[in-house]
């Protein structure tokens, strides 16, 4: 199945297939298909490359021109990710404040803030950390501890100039710890969820905040991830500064900022990991039919099954699309194709490592791993951040089938 | 693209809901179930003269309304929901499909505007004692005798063939297989129904004896036709089964609402919570299976739609007995008795995973399909 939305569509389509064969060349070419959500291989090159596709002004297709971006819509937004996958660009490094922030800003941010901090997101001169996650607070976000005061004395600021410029009056004091930040040690900035009532309980009292990460106030730890990288990082604040106004959307009503960046995975964030898991899977099956494991019945139906997700995977993702250029609400299948996708995939993995036999034991110096031990690896990631799976079946069970709530305390 | 549903497609689901909700109740369904005969004439007519379902995608020239595959996969999506009780899979996925595909101008004239107009119960009779699916299975031999061709042989597993008023049959001729067609009422047919383990969905032994039969199609070239049948109707059949889990997840769910146990509704336990969450997700992959073979079927694209027929039937089949086996685990003691609906729906389920051949045959027609 293609994906053709007509003639003014397929002028973008082949202005994006020439400059894509034009520019991924070199040391970019090399790295094709290299990253993901929590891979950390290659940042420089992945960063560079992110920089050649903001001087072709490729980042932030759906976005405002205003902003920095190209003003289209959703569809060119999904022929973009589908012609980039297709092409196997690196992944991009900067995808956290292109898909989480950056429309969370523009659902929610206040015009200055648009203003200040889309530019450089599209630009690739700022990149960003999300601070959700805290030691006591996974699954359950909404105990966030973390906390924030206003300190309306206001003069110490003492990060770089006033962020924004305005003449706010006042400051916020942040102090608390977070974890498991994707790419943390690279952040200029993170968007920290915070608790600004102290007697507040759960979701009440909770405030997104914009802190500027190159301070006094905050420290940056990277953690190694299982797979070796230092992907994600754990961030200490402590007496931890920024301006009155880098509060989005209002104060207290943080829990309806979070959920928007959470809420349901958009289609054309997920086409270009089902595009990566269909070449996965191809790969897989030209190494088994190298191996002669195609005569191995019970590989053979193995390795079907793996097709036969991968086919699933795209269909389910194209209704989505399909739901969403129709100016449809999507259908469940918007909320099940993380749990399938994240579960298939890891299946996936074994398979390739079976395949691989012996040789998948043995990995580089340093811990340096091969494309496949990599994916293999990481994939048990996929089933934890975003919503674990488990806390995707609360949600599917709640929100989609109506069941009763659990028990909360 | 038309990768979703139009608002004619939502318009017919609705439509063919509410009739099914008032003429294929749980009664009618455990009274046709009980019942030979397995289904209710008076139904099959209104079918056909109220909402036009069994010549829903038959052209317009043959006396149908010419819809596409889409909008007949919606009508087997509810259809498996209700488990409807009459011969409509065996008349309009096999026999009509059949004759679609079969290159026969004149036949096709002659006998689809009956199926159309709910006149003609057909079905097609290809599966022998062997059980098989492919053209090496097909056994049964036909002779051209002075004054026209007859058939010597047997047929089993033959949806709705004790009832059939029209049997198109797979038979093999010196020049290889052919496709013949059989009155009701022909000299030398013997119909035994047989006692069925999904008693919603009859099947009849068949045997013919130097049964006259008429030849349809340029002899001993039905192979392709047949099978290209066979993928159309894996897809249809696909859609219903996809109905069907549904609807079992729909009776799980409710009943995981109102049943209390220590003092909570069963549905908020994670053990029941999540697999119910589960089901979903096995339904949702499912629907994207038969989807996308009912998109590659109106798109024309036969290469695709063998892919994603082969595709469907081995995951839809599969997916519906899960669901409706953890329907029955949901409903604990209640679901293993004879009374509830459950039991009906795994059957269902059971049956309809081998009717057009296993989970695992059809993961070697995908895997030859695909050159893996
Ligand atoms: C690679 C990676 C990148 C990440 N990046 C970021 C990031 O950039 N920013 C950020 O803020 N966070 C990030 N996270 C954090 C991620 O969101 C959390 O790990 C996730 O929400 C789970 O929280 P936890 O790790 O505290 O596990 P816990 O919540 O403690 O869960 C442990 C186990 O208990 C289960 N569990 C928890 N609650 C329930 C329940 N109610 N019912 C049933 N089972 C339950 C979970 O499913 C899990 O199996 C990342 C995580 C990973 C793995």
């Amino acid at each position: 199945m293609e994906l053709d939305f007509g003639p003014a569509v397929r002028d973008f389509r082949d202005e994006l297939r020439d400059w894509l064969a034009e520019h991924l060349m070199g040391e970019f070419a090399e790295h094709r298909g290299v990253g993901g959500p929590t891979d950390g291989a290659a940042w420089e090159v992945r960063l560079a490359w992110d920089r050649e596709l903001a001087a072709g002004n490729w980042l932030g297709v759906g976005w405002p021109r205003e902003y920095g971006g190209r003003g289209l819509g959703l569809l060119e937004e999904i022929v973009f990710e589908y012609e980039y996958a297709r092409a196997n660009a690196p992944y991009r490094a900067t995808g956290n404040a292109l898909d989480l922030l950056g429309p969370m800003l523009l659902a929610m941010g206040s015009e200055a803030q648009k203003k200040r901090f889309l530019p450089p997101i599209l630009s690739v001169e700022e990149l960003w950390g999300q601070g959700f996650s805290e030691p006591g607070a996974g699954s359950d976000l909404a105990s966030v501890r973390t906390r924030a005061e206003r300190d309306d004395g206001g003069t110490s600021f003492e990060g770089t100039s006033r962020p924004i410029g305005v003449e706010s009056g006042g400051e916020w004091v942040v102090n608390g710890q977070k974890v498991w930040t994707s790419f943390g040690i690279h952040a200029d900035w993170l968007y920290v969820l915070t608790r600004t009532d102290p007697d507040s309980r759960r979701h009440k009292g909770l405030t997104m905040l914009l802190v500027p990460a190159d301070q006094p106030g905050v420290e940056i730890r990277s953690i190694r991830n299982l797979a070796g990288q230092d992907e994600f990082a754990e961030v200490f604040l402590s007496d931890a500064r920024t301006d009155a106004d880098m509060v989005v959307g209002e104060v207290g009503q943080g829990w309806r900022t979070a959920m928007a960046t959470l809420g349901i995975e958009r289609g054309t964030t997920l086409l270009p990991q089902q595009l990566a898991f269909e070449r996965e899977a191809e790969a897989l099956i030209g190494l088994a039919r190298e191996r002669g494991a195609l005569d191995d019945p019970m590989l053979r139906r193995r390795i079907v099954d793996a097709w036969i997700s991968v086919r699933i995977m795209r269909t389910t993702n194209l209704r989505t699309i399909a739901e969403l250029t129709a100016g449809r609400a999507p259908g469940p299948q918007a909320t099940t194709a993380k749990l399938y996708a994240s579960t298939r995939h890891q299946q996936l993995g074994h398979l390739a490592m079976e395949l691989a036999g012996p040789a998948g034991q043995i990995v580089d110096e340093d811990y340096a791993l091969d494309t496949r031990q990599r994916s293999f690896l990481l994939s048990l990631a996929e089933t934890i951040y975003g919503g674990s799976s488990e806390i995707q079946r609360n949600i599917i069970g709640e929100q989609v089938l109506g069941l009763p709530k659990e028990p909360r305390p | 693209m038309d990768l979703t549903f139009s608002e004619e497609q939502d318009e017919l689901r609705k439509v063919v809901r509410s009739f099914l909700t008032k003429h294929a109740t749980e009664a009618d369904v455990r009274r046709l179930a009980a019942d030979p005969t397995g289904y209710d004439p008076v139904v099959w007519r209104r079918m056909a003269t109220e909402i036009g379902l069994q010549g829903l995608a038959v052209p317009e020239k043959y006396g149908g309304s010419g819809f596409g595959y889409v909008d007949l996969g919606v009508v087997f999506e509810e259809t498996g929901r209700a488990l409807l009780c009459a011969p409509y899979f065996a008349t309009v996925a096999l026999a009509a499909e059949t004759l679609l595909r079969c290159d026969d101008e004149r036949a096709r004239g002659d006998l689809l505007p009956g199926m159309a107009s709910g006149e003609t119960v057909a079905t097609l009779a290809l599966t022998e004692e062997n059980g098989r699916w492919d053209e090496a299975g097909i056994r049964l031999t036909a002779h051209d005798k002075a004054g026209g061709w007859r058939l010597t042989g047997v047929k089993t597993y033959v949806l709705d063939g004790h009832l059939a008023d029209l049997l198109l049959v797979a038979a093999r001729t010196p020049s290889g297989i052919s496709l013949f067609a059989v009155e009701a009422e022909a000299p030398g047919l013997a119909r035994t129904p047989l006692p069925t383990l999904d008693q919603t969905r009859k099947q009849a032994r068949v045997e013919f004896t130097n049964t006259p039969a008429r030849l349809l199609g340029p002899e001993g070239a039905a192979w392709p036709a047949l099978e290209r049948t066979l993928a159309t109707a894996s897809v249809l059949l696909a859609a219903e089964q996809v109905g069907g889990a549904a609807a079992a997840l729909d009776a799980a769910v409710e009943y995981a609402r109102i049943r209390e146990q220590y003092g909570r509704p069963i549905g908020s336990f994670q053990g029941i919570k999540h697999k119910c969450a589960d089901m979903l997700v096995e339904i949702e992959s499912a629907r994207s299976a038969a989807y996308g073979g009912l998109w590659a079927l109106d798109a024309g694209d036969e290469t695709e739609t063998a892919i994603s027929a082969a595709l469907a039937q081995a995951f839809c089949s599969e997916a519906f007995t899960k669901v409706a086996g953890d329907n029955i685990q949901v409903h604990g003691g209640i679901g293993f008795t004879w009374e509830h609906l459950a039991h009906l729906y795994l059957k269902r389920a059971k049956s309809s995973e081998v009717l057009l051949g296993t989970p695992s045959y059809h993961r070697e027609l995908l895997a030859a399909r695909l050159g893996i």
